[in-house]
């Protein structure tokens, strides 16, 4: 199917407005079904809302405040507090000692929650406007059919580089091991996604659990490990805008923003296929309030809603009638919205297995901890000093005891 | 010489500690997201930084929970201090030894067993978890700093004024706790501190209602800090560095009065 | 007359707050997932002590340069006049008020290759020097973090140090290295144990700095201890059974700090 994306993605949006036409009002940001949010007013319900940062809408630029209309338009009060990654999320769900009603996991960690029994599976009926979510994004490999999760926003991999530096093509992971480029790179410090880079080099899957392809992405990590500059995440932005690196890997929305500071960045989207990740909300199965929270998933799912916060987040939509209601240069944008091809070769990432994860973990470790540690200087002279002070002490306190037994006799 | 070499040592360092806030600063009026790529002189930071109720409110909660967990360490650290310094030997040991244990236990196993044990304790996660989890990491610094000056203080001074017919409460006031105050002020200013900045501890007591300022900041790390955080800090220094420079202003002229007064008297 | 009841809220404190929770770190670190009891945590953390004995090392150097930097600023303050002590130390905590991640920021933006430092020596024709991402650049960001928490103690002890007696040591013929080392420094050491125990301590279990100054290519403990909990594997076992032998390790530290400081004023040995 080498069809363009984008004409598939306006086709499909077409379809489905088509067919949801049928059963509702066209779609504006004057909610079409207003009973359907104005059951709960003055019930004095609130719902908290657990989300990343910088991660909705929050006003200002002539966008919407987006938990401010909620509000607004149902009477539901909206506790919003805000998490980092994916896994203090989950530590904090997993003492089960907060009660929150609207979570956005990753991917995998949606697996991991329902395979735990921490998700609540949503009730469809509640949720509408679900039906604008693309079907590429309705049997996702973490959830099928999305029983617990809707998608709220997506994006790859992809690999920025300055084009100024580097003047050939990237066509492939292996850039990243490139010694011409060395001190040049940065790379992902966190281990599921450096794995999944060195797996997809190497021509494995990214969920791969076997011992031995791990072995050779271990391996393949510390033949890098010499040509990296450092191991980053959020640091990415500022490096790269400043030229301070050439080349590193990072998820394709924040890639434009990183674009707009610094015209000499491009993007690549390498063969072997990329990771292509999927956040979405779900509701934890121990949350009080699951009809007023799907109203929550129900509202963030009309157009004009998504649409906001999809221009605030500049990752792409799930949402077609969102995306129909965006500017249509980011709408033809190919880096936000590659093309099928790309896509079909990309991977989502699902849960592993505690054992695979935890081997990841050591095996990253050992990555990181791989030579060149700071002991190698000195080492030896500060232990002699330190015990030569203990003896001393040691000693001064031997004859300072003995003088005191003298006076005490 | 010896004057001119202190100033400029004193100057040495205090360039040290602000040469990174001055970097912080000037990015807040930078026109872009970066936050080391200069495109632009530009206001808009600190106009968003106005309209942005999450940060704003994460920063009241930030205040409030650093103020009353410091004060509440600094009574509860300044007595205990008091009570241990005058234990005997073997009991004074093994009580410092566990006080030690909040500053050596890496913040983020504290931060995960204090939340086991809200969980078991059945208190909902919020406001009070955070001040008493405040409380706690605070609490060693203001008895570490309080102890050495008990220590340092002749013990004699006590019983003297209590011989000279002052209450216990009395000698306290008058003798002991003026003696021991620079130790008592380090340690509220270093509570206060941690407690403003906590960022790993907080993370796993905060409930769904309330956030601090730095959970707020480091959530932001996905996308990138705002620089509207730049600007709260660089509105949050200035006004702290005028308050300062006013108040010590005040002193240089009340000091001169006292010095006149004192001079017409003669 | 000895008070010591003034310290019971505290020990209740300690019991709930301390205790218990050090009680759950503890049995973690000796069961498995399932909560089976196992020593396998202890074992596996063994093949770690590289990373322990490498933030120690780092630890320690951050500790000597901050004393080094502290001790006669301390002494510089408490020479001056009342206002003046207040101003210089709140001037001290000031920056430590500002987002930590931020200063750290503020930091990469000054070391990098292209960052200000850098561009500055350019101007003269100088540099590039490669700052970033070596370790000197980790222990810089610790005595960075650290040095207010070793000047304020050092600064609290020295204040009470009488004048008249370093005016008598001089004029009993001491030159000013005697003076130093035979009455202020002795006089001062209750400070100089706070002040290590402050910037040590916190220096050891530290992790970001490590990541963001140092390339995040050469783990520390601190890091190796936030990824068994926020890492892929939630792990809190391992991380509780390393949080527990880096703990007994900084006991031991600390006691042989204790040490220097004469054996009738030891405080924490337990060992």
């Amino acid at each position: 199917m080498k069809q363009n994306f984008r004409l598939f993605f306006c086709w499909a949006a077409i379809t489905v407005i088509l067919l949801s036409s049928t059963l509702t009002p066209a779609y504006a940001f004057e909610p079409k079904d207003q009973n359907y949010y104005e059951r709960f007013q003055g019930k004095g319900i609130s719902i908290s809302v657990y989300n990343w940062g910088e991660y909705i809408c929050n006003g200002g630029d002539g966008l919407m405040n987006v938990n401010e209309e909620f509000t607004k338009l149902t009477d539901i009060k909206v506790n919003y507090t805000n998490y980092a990654t994916n896994e203090e999320l989950y530590a904090k769900m997993k003492s089960g000692g907060s009660n929150y009603d609207v979570i956005f996991p990753s991917d995998y960690m949606i697996a991991r929650m329902m395979k735990e029994n921490m998700l609540a599976p949503l009730n469809h009926e509640n949720i509408p406007n679900a039906s604008y979510i693309n079907p590429l994004f309705h049997d996702n490999s973490y959830d099928p059919g999305n029983v617990y999760s809707i998608p709220y926003t997506w994006g790859t991999v992809v690999i920025i580089y300055n084009k100024n530096k580097i003047k050939e093509p990237i066509e492939s992971w292996q850039v990243l091991w490139d010694e011409r480029y060395k001190n040049e790179i940065l790379m992902f410090s966190n281990s599921r996604d450096a794995f999944g880079i060195a797996l997809k080099a190497l021509g494995y899957s990214l969920n791969s659990e076997d011992p031995k392809e791990l072995r050779e992405a271990t391996d393949l990590l510390k033949e890098q490990k010499p040509f990296v500059q450092s191991y980053v995440m959020d640091q990415i932005f500022d490096k790269m805008e400043a030229n301070e690196a050439m080349i590193a890997p990072y998820y394709a929305g924040d890639a434009i923003s990183m674009m707009e500071s610094n015209e000499d960045l491009a993007v690549a989207f390498p063969k072997e296929g990329t990771n292509l990740f999927v956040d979405a909300v779900c509701i934890p199965a121990n949350s009080d309030n699951q009809e007023a929270a799907e109203m929550y998933i129900n509202f963030l799912n009309e157009p004009k809603v998504a649409a906001d916060n999809i221009e605030y987040i500049g990752y792409s939509s799930p949402n077609l009638a969102a995306f129909d209601l965006l500017d249509e240069e980011i709408q033809n944008n190919e880096i936000i919205y590659p093309s099928m091809e790309i896509l079909e070769q990309s991977e989502q990432f699902i849960n592993l297995s505690d054992e695979t994860n935890l081997r990841m973990d050591q095996l990253w470790t050992e990555v990181l901890a791989s030579k060149g540690s700071f002991l190698s200087w000195g080492f030896a002279p500060v232990v002699t000093i330190l015990a030569l002070f203990a003896t001393k002490n040691w000693m001064k306190y031997n004859r300072r005891k003995k003088r005191k037994r003298m006076v005490d006799e | 010489m010896s004057k001119w070499l202190s100033r400029s040592y004193i100057g040495l360092v205090l360039t040290f500690l602000y040469a990174p806030i001055f970097v912080l600063i000037l990015y807040s009026f930078n026109q872009s997201k970066s936050r080391g790529h200069w495109t632009g002189f530009s206001l808009r930071w600190y106009e968003k930084l106005f309209h942005n109720d999450a940060i704003l409110n994460a920063f009241m909660t930030t205040l409030l929970v650093a103020v009353i967990a410091s004060v509440i360490a600094t009574v509860l650290g300044t007595a205990a201090a008091i009570g241990i310094h005058n234990m005997r030997k073997r009991s004074r040991t093994a009580i410092m030894n566990i006080t030690y244990l909040p500053v050596i236990n890496p913040e983020i196993v504290m931060g995960v067993s204090l939340m086991l044990l809200f969980v078991l304790m059945g208190i909902k996660f919020g406001l009070i978890t955070l001040i008493l989890a405040h409380i706690t990491f605070n609490l060693p610094y203001v008895i570490l700093s309080v102890m050495p000056k008990l220590r340092q203080m002749d013990h004699y001074l006590f019983e003297a004024a209590m011989d000279l017919g002052c209450t216990p409460l009395q000698a306290f006031m008058k003798v002991t706790l003026p003696e021991i105050m620079p130790g008592i002020v380090t340690g509220f200013l270093m509570a206060f501190t941690f407690s403003l900045d906590d960022f790993n501890i907080s993370y796993f007591v905060s409930g769904d209602k309330f956030q601090t300022l730095p959970i707020l900041i480091y959530s932001m790390t996905r996308k990138r800090v705002s620089p509207e955080i730049n600007a709260l800090s660089a509105i949050i220094f200035i006004v702290v560095l005028l308050v300062l420079i006013l108040v010590n202003i005040n002193d240089v002229r009340r000091e001169k009065e006292l010095r006149k007064k004192e001079d017409a008297l003669r | 007359m000895k008070v010591k009841a003034t310290a019971s809220p505290y020990l209740l404190w300690m019991a709930l707050f301390i205790i218990i929770p050090l009680g759950l770190v503890a049995y973690f670190s000796v069961t498995d997932r399932l909560g089976n009891f196992s020593l396998e945590n202890y074992r596996a953390s063994l093949a770690y002590s590289p990373v322990i004995f490498n933030s120690i090392w780092l630890a320690i150097i951050a500790t000597v340069i901050c004393l080094i930097l502290a001790y006669p600023l301390a002494y510089n303050f408490s020479r001056k006049s009342a206002n003046h002590q207040r101003t210089l130390i709140l001037l001290i905590m000031l920056p430590m008020w500002m987002n930590f991640l931020l200063r750290t920021y503020a930091w990469m933006t000054l070391l990098e290759n292209n960052g200000l430092i850098n561009r500055f020596f350019g101007l003269f024709g100088l540099g590039p020097f490669e700052m970033i991402n070596t370790s000197g650049a980790v222990v810089l960001g610790m005595v960075y973090n650290y040095l207010p928490f070793m000047i304020l103690p050092l600064y609290s002890v020295m204040t009470k140090i009488d004048h008249s007696l370093i005016e008598a040591a001089q004029d009993l013929g001491c030159n000013s290295i005697q003076v130093l080392k035979n009455v202020i420094i002795p006089l001062s050491m209750p400070g100089v144990t706070t002040g290590v125990t402050m910037v040590f301590v916190p220096a050891v279990s530290t992790f970001v700095i490590s990541r963001m100054l140092g390339g995040g290519s050469n783990m520390l403990i601190g890091d190796l201890i936030e990824m068994q909990f926020l890492g892929n594997a939630y792990n809190p076992n391992l991380g509780s059974a390393l949080s527990m032998v880096l703990m007994v390790i900084i006991l031991i530290c600390m006691a042989l700090t204790n040490m220097f400081e004469g054996v009738e004023e030891k405080e924490g040995m337990l060992l």
